[in-house]
């Protein structure tokens, strides 16, 4: 088994297929879409493929050492196209080719009109801690 | 309490109910319940004899748990059929367990936690969190694993190789929190080896041995992988080494070769050597040509290609590595190695670098990329 980041961008990705923004959905369709992620992580659940999955605030801020006791903060380096990063989810599967499976689906989450968005998610391996033991 | 010697007696007791009948899902869950009562209950009162106890406690389980109408007919012939109260029969029926566990129905990732919590004893939760996943997860996957093999016969015994590949990545798994798992896998191969009369049993018993005997010497103190060759050798586990090399030697007089017998081979020989340059690479190489002959594995291939560079120069294990696919896992860490043996530092550095980013773990990737480093700063200095 390996573990996979799906990431969910908020803004940066290429745009999805059905690209409106979630403020001009109607609220079944808000319920809709979230009954499918929860579903989704439900389901993961059940085949014993799920390890985590969290929504992160829309806002970010970029830190940096700046010397003794300044620590800037500035908007971010992105001014126009600023790449934030709305949520994740972790899984555990067999294979490369059943974490793409299930970007895939989690993808096709239902948006305005009840349509898949068709959003792109990164699909990204983690490195493991520890290496084999026979090493 | 000895919580090891408590999860050896699940096999046993497993095996017990199933000659009673019992079916496997049920069973299963009734003897975890009974491994839970017996942590709690024993430290105040141990029992005299603890597999009766928990083959009676787990056999009640059992009945409550099979107590559903469907089920009730089947459950006033077995309580019928429930042999008298007495010494229970030392039958192993251990070796069904391990076969119907890696079932080659079952994933590989299913396999491992099945083995682990009905012939290891090990609970959901201590699974979980060797695996780094969700209880709820891992508690799924046990389950499905269950249904999966549920009408599988008790009675039909499976293939020994797929009973040691699942052990195999057990131990690779290494350890995380409080479970150690390359114990735990060392563990299961030496009670298998107990009731199966096999070479190959062996042959894996004394790889993870001779491999486990070096695991303090392969991480430093700041958690960087130490190198074969340059492990303090000093730090060897020489009494486990002796016990790997003595049930190697063992496994290989009964002439019936198998990969895991090559590999621990290979290991010993390794372990044999007090310096690394003392290491027998011709002989090393004569045992990957026999791996290769066994899996055809390119892995094994690119391995083999490692220890002809040693056996024969660099030059020799280039030639070997040009013959193979470049997508390999470690491959261009290999090809490195090489070339900075052979003097081409440019290119071995420009490889490490590559074969850093190819690589699948923290330790290897951090390793990797020290050896670029140590190659660009030696250069520009």
């Amino acid at each position: 088994m390996a573990k996979y980041l799906l990431l969910k961008h908020y803004r940066g990705a290429p745009d999805p297929v059905n690209n409106v923004p979630m403020t001009q959905w109607t609220p079944e369709e808000i319920s809709a879409h979230m009954q499918y992620m929860s579903d989704f992580a439900d389901r993961l659940v059940a085949t014993g493929e799920f390890v985590d999955g969290q929504a992160l605030a829309p806002e970010g801020t970029f830190v940096r050492y700046d010397g003794e006791g300044r620590p800037p903060v500035t908007d971010g380096p992105f001014a126009e196209t600023k790449d934030l990063i709305a949520g994740w989810m972790v899984i555990d599967v067999d294979s490369y080719e059943r974490a793409i499976e299930l970007a895939g689906e989690l993808s096709a989450a239902p948006g305005a009109g009840g349509k898949p968005i068709h959003e792109w998610l990164e699909v990204r391996p983690f490195l493991t801690v520890p290496p084999n033991a026979t090493q | 309490m000895d919580e090891a010697l408590l999860r050896g007696l699940i096999p046993g007791v497993l095996g017990v109910l199933g000659r009673r009948g019992a079916d496997f899902a049920t069973a299963e869950d009734a003897v975890q319940e009974a491994l839970i009562e017996a942590i709690r209950t024993w430290p105040a009162d141990p029992p005299r004899d603890p597999k009766g106890w928990l083959v009676t406690v787990a056999w009640r389980r059992f009945l409550d748990l099979t107590r559903a109408d469907a089920a009730r007919r089947r459950r006033e012939n077995l309580v019928e059929e429930e042999p008298a109260p007495g010494p229970v029969p030392d039958v192993d029926d251990t070796l069904q367990l391990y076969f119907r566990c890696a079932h080659p129905s079952l994933a590989p990732s299913s396999a491992v936690a099945l083995t682990l919590r009905a012939v290891g004893g090990l609970t959901t939760r201590q699974i979980a969190q060797a695996y780094l996943v969700p209880e709820a997860t891992m508690a799924q996957r046990i389950s499905r694993a269950k249904r999966t093999v549920s009408g599988v016969r008790f009675d039909q015994p499976g293939e020994v190789a797929t009973v040691l590949r699942v052990l195999y990545l057990v131990f690779n798994e290494g350890y995380s929190g409080n479970v150690d798992l390359a114990a735990e896998a060392i563990r299961l191969t030496r009670q298998l080896a107990t009731v199966i009369d096999h070479p190959e049993v062996v042959g894996l018993l004394a790889l993870m041995l001779l491999h486990h005997a070096r695991r303090a010497s392969r991480i430093a103190p700041d958690g960087s992988l130490v190198p074969l060759a340059e492990q303090d050798r000093g730090r060897w586990d020489t009494t486990t080494i002796a016990e790997g090399v003595q049930l190697l030697q063992g496994a290989l007089a009964r002439d019936r070769l198998g990969e895991f017998q090559a590999q621990a081979a290979i290991a010993a020989l390794h372990a044999d050597a007090l310096t690394a340059e003392e290491t027998d690479w011709v002989q090393i190489v004569e045992w990957y040509e026999e791996l290769v002959r066994l899996t055809d594995s390119p892995v094994v291939r690119l391995n083999r290609a490692v220890a002809v560079g040693e056996a024969d120069g660099p030059r020799a294990g280039l030639a070997a590595l040009a013959a193979l696919d470049e997508s390999l896992p470690r491959y261009r860490a290999v090809a490195a190695y090489l070339h900075e043996r052979d003097g081409n530092l440019v290119t071995a550095a420009r490889l490490y670098a590559e074969a850093a980013h190819q690589a699948l773990n923290l330790a290897e990737r951090d390793h990797l990329t020290r050896q670029a480093a140590r190659l660009n700063t030696h250069r520009s200095r």
